[in-house]
């Protein structure tokens, strides 16, 4: 049975190291550094961090020489690409108007059985509308993976083999953090989430998020427009029951035991999981079985320690 | 007026231990919610604050408390208030401006250092302040041969994590070395950058030997800027070259020529960000800003009479305590009407570094907004 970890941004104070003697890899390992897009491949930091031999699988690279090789596949990835910007556009003009409505019912005063229950039917909007974009995007996904027959395709045949070859030939694949979208996009292209079956995955900051079965897309102090969280799409859904939120203190209003709430419940049963600097959640046969330095959403409105 | 301070001042004659004590534990001036108190101590013929806010008197006196070298000064602040000021100390034939003495807190300017009254809930932006969590940028300066004004220099900001295989977005900015210095740019760049509030950028920072010449509409200057600087800059770091990720910026004249630039070169410049702008024009008459602002008037008159398309999005401010609040909000219709995206923004603030300092967050986050909901490092 694999095991999985999840941690915390890593770049200013690391445990990737503790991670991974937590897991009992001592082996040489495969890295997915796409969300750095043309930083990819950076990973001096890393591999003296860890002290193991490294080797970065070069997923936005791939991608990049695979759509130069393949104009008719690009141009499609590109349409699909401005579908899915529309579906999110579209998505989130009808969620502002729903979260608009959770927050005027948040504000009325008093608690009779009506309000609790219009606040209930809210929130239930507000579900629907997330289980709908899921469904909408996974929709977009599959047909393009059904109709460019990504599986067998030509120009993707060696890579996946390569690819294949070098995780069948680590002990563990660390998958970095960086732009989520991106990320997703080459882990979809090289049927990463098939690949990596069997091994152990350790995932940081949006590297996490893209392994969940929900990407959620979150800040509540922007300096401009609105705040609220949105769904990005579904992720690999290797780990499950879990939304993952890096840099949490900084990006959400911890302090606000009505937004604390309002996350908890909107992701339900899922457990909204903030992950700072030193946090790790280690599962072995699909349950947690460490955590450290990491804070549940309780539906009551607290950040709580997470307990294995 | 603070309790404390008038209860001592009403009792005759002044302890002047008690005085002392006051002011040890106090800073002033003297800030609440309903206004400012400002304390000057000292033998003088006569004190005055001289300030900077249009609408007030530019120079007002503070009153001796009798039997002591105490002077007080006190009007209504709005909260949120920030100002600059200096104090004119009067001593026979002898007249003097100087920096409040009380006062620490000082803003520095190409002229010199003013003092700054900082108003009942005012805060200086955290995001302007080094934060050593943020990745520097760095800076690399080279000289250019122009066409049209002859060998020059520049600055260009890096982001920390430059990359030559990355296209990025490009900042053109008027006294590029002032907004270093008095309006913390590289910490404001840094930040904004590390916090994904802005996309890595790169920002070329010029300046003018000659600003009241260059700054007002020349169009050798703006010449300068399109057919001489840009194409120094992307021949030097990689740059996207679509005009949406292109923008002139500047303060007070720099604002001036920023949109005189966009207006002599339009689709070049697809972002314009217009601090406290000099934009002096006349509806009939003269002028009557002086000699300086005459071909400001004239480029202003042409431009409100034919505004076209500068730029297909632009930031501007003003401060409300500033002389040129006229003119800015004057500015903002006229560009709506072309139907460019504008946001305009103002501030309880002056003509100053500060304020365009203050303002510097969300005018950038507006013209570039960064990829705050899609990267999680």
């Amino acid at each position: 049975m694999r095991d999985y970890a999840v941690l915390g941004p890593q770049y200013l104070s690391p445990n990737l190291r503790d991670a991974l003697a937590g897991l009992g890899i001592r082996g040489p390992l495969v890295a997915i550094t796409a969300g750095w897009q043309e930083r990819e491949g950076e990973i001096d930091e890393l591999k003296a961090h860890v002290e193991l031999p490294v080797r970065d699988l070069g997923l936005y690279a791939r991608a990049e020489q695979v759509y130069a090789d393949d104009p008719p596949l690009a141009a499609a990835a590109r349409e699909r690409q401005e579908r899915l910007q529309e579906l999110q556009e579209l998505y989130r003009l009808r969620l502002a108007a729903l979260m608009g409505a959770l927050a005027e019912l948040a504000t009325r005063s008093g608690a009779s059985r009506a309000v609790r229950h219009a606040r209930r039917a809210a929130l239930g909007d507000v579900r629907r509308l997330d289980r709908q974009h899921l469904a909408a995007t996974a929709s977009e996904h599959e047909r393009f993976a059904r109709r460019w027959q990504l599986a067998t395709r030509p120009s993707l045949a060696a890579h996946a083999t390569a690819l294949a070859h070098a995780i069948a030939g680590a002990d563990a694949v660390l998958v970095a953090g960086g732009h989520v979208a991106v990320l997703l996009n080459r882990l979809r292209l090289f049927g990463i989430g098939e690949l990596v079956r069997g091994k152990p995955l350790i995932a940081w900051s949006a590297g996490a998020m893209a392994l969940t079965e929900r990407v959620v897309l979150f800040h509540d102090r922007p300096p401009q427009g609105a705040a609220h969280p949105e769904l990005l799409e579904a992720g690999l859904g290797l780990i499950r029951g879990v939304v993952a939120l890096p840099h949490a203190h900084a990006r959400l209003a911890l302090e606000d035991p009505a937004r604390v709430a309002e996350l908890a419940r909107r992701f339900a049963p899922a457990q909204c999981l903030a992950l700072e600097h030193g946090s790790l959640v280690r599962w072995r046969a699909g349950a947690i079985a460490e955590a450290r330095d990491v804070e549940r959403l309780s539906r009551a409105g607290q950040p709580l320690e997470l307990a294995p | 007026m603070n309790h404390e301070l008038a209860e001592l001042i009403a009792k005759q004659p002044l302890d002047a231990a008690a005085l002392d004590r006051f002011l040890l534990a106090h800073d002033v001036p003297l800030v609440d919610r309903e206004g400012v108190t400002f304390l000057f101590r000292g033998t003088a013929d006569a004190v005055f604050l001289r300030l900077f806010i249009a609408g007030l008197p530019a120079a007002q006196p503070l009153e001796r408390v009798a039997g002591s070298d105490l002077w007080l000064l006190r009007f209504e602040l709005p909260p949120g208030s920030r100002f600059e000021y200096k104090f004119e100390v009067v001593r026979g034939a002898s007249n003097e401006w100087i920096t409040d003495p009380m006062n620490p807190n000082k803003a520095a300017d190409p002229f010199g250092a003013n003092s700054v009254c900082q108003g009942f809930g005012y805060l200086p932006p955290e995001w302007s302040l080094p934060d050593a969590a943020a990745r520097a940028g760095s800076f690399d300066e080279f000289a250019l041969d122009s066409r049209h004004l002859g060998r020059r220099h520049a600055r260009l900001y890096l982001p920390a994590r430059f990359r030559r295989n990355r296209r990025y977005p490009l900042l053109v900015l008027h006294d590029g070395t002032d907004y270093v210095r008095y309006a913390q740019l590289k910490s404001v760049l840094d930040n904004l950058i590390h916090r994904l509030e802005i996309p890595p950028l790169i920002a070329v920072l010029t300046d003018s030997p000659d600003r009241l010449h260059e700054y007002v509409g020349f169009d050798a200057h703006a010449d300068f800027l399109v057919e001489d600087l840009l194409p120094a800059v992307a021949g030097r770091v990689p740059l996207d070259g679509d005009p949406a990720t292109r923008c002139a910026m500047g303060a007070s004249l720099g604002g001036v020529a920023s949109l005189h630039a966009a207006w002599r070169h339009p689709g070049t410049f697809g972002r314009l960000l217009l601090q406290s702008g000099s934009f002096a024009f006349t509806d009939i008459g003269e002028n009557k800003r002086g000699p300086v602002f005459e071909p400001v008037v004239r480029f202003m008159n042409a431009f409100r009479a034919g505004p076209g398309r500068p730029a297909e999005r632009i930031y501007v401010s003003c401060g409300i305590y500033e002389s040129l609040i006229y003119e800015n909000r004057s500015l903002v219709p006229l560009l709506q009407k072309q139907r460019l995206q504008v946001r305009y923004e103002e501030a309880r603030d002056g003509h100053n570094w500060q304020n365009w300092r203050d303002r510097l967050r969300a005018g950038l986050t507006y013209l570039f907004p960064g990829p705050l909901w899609m990267v999680y490092e």
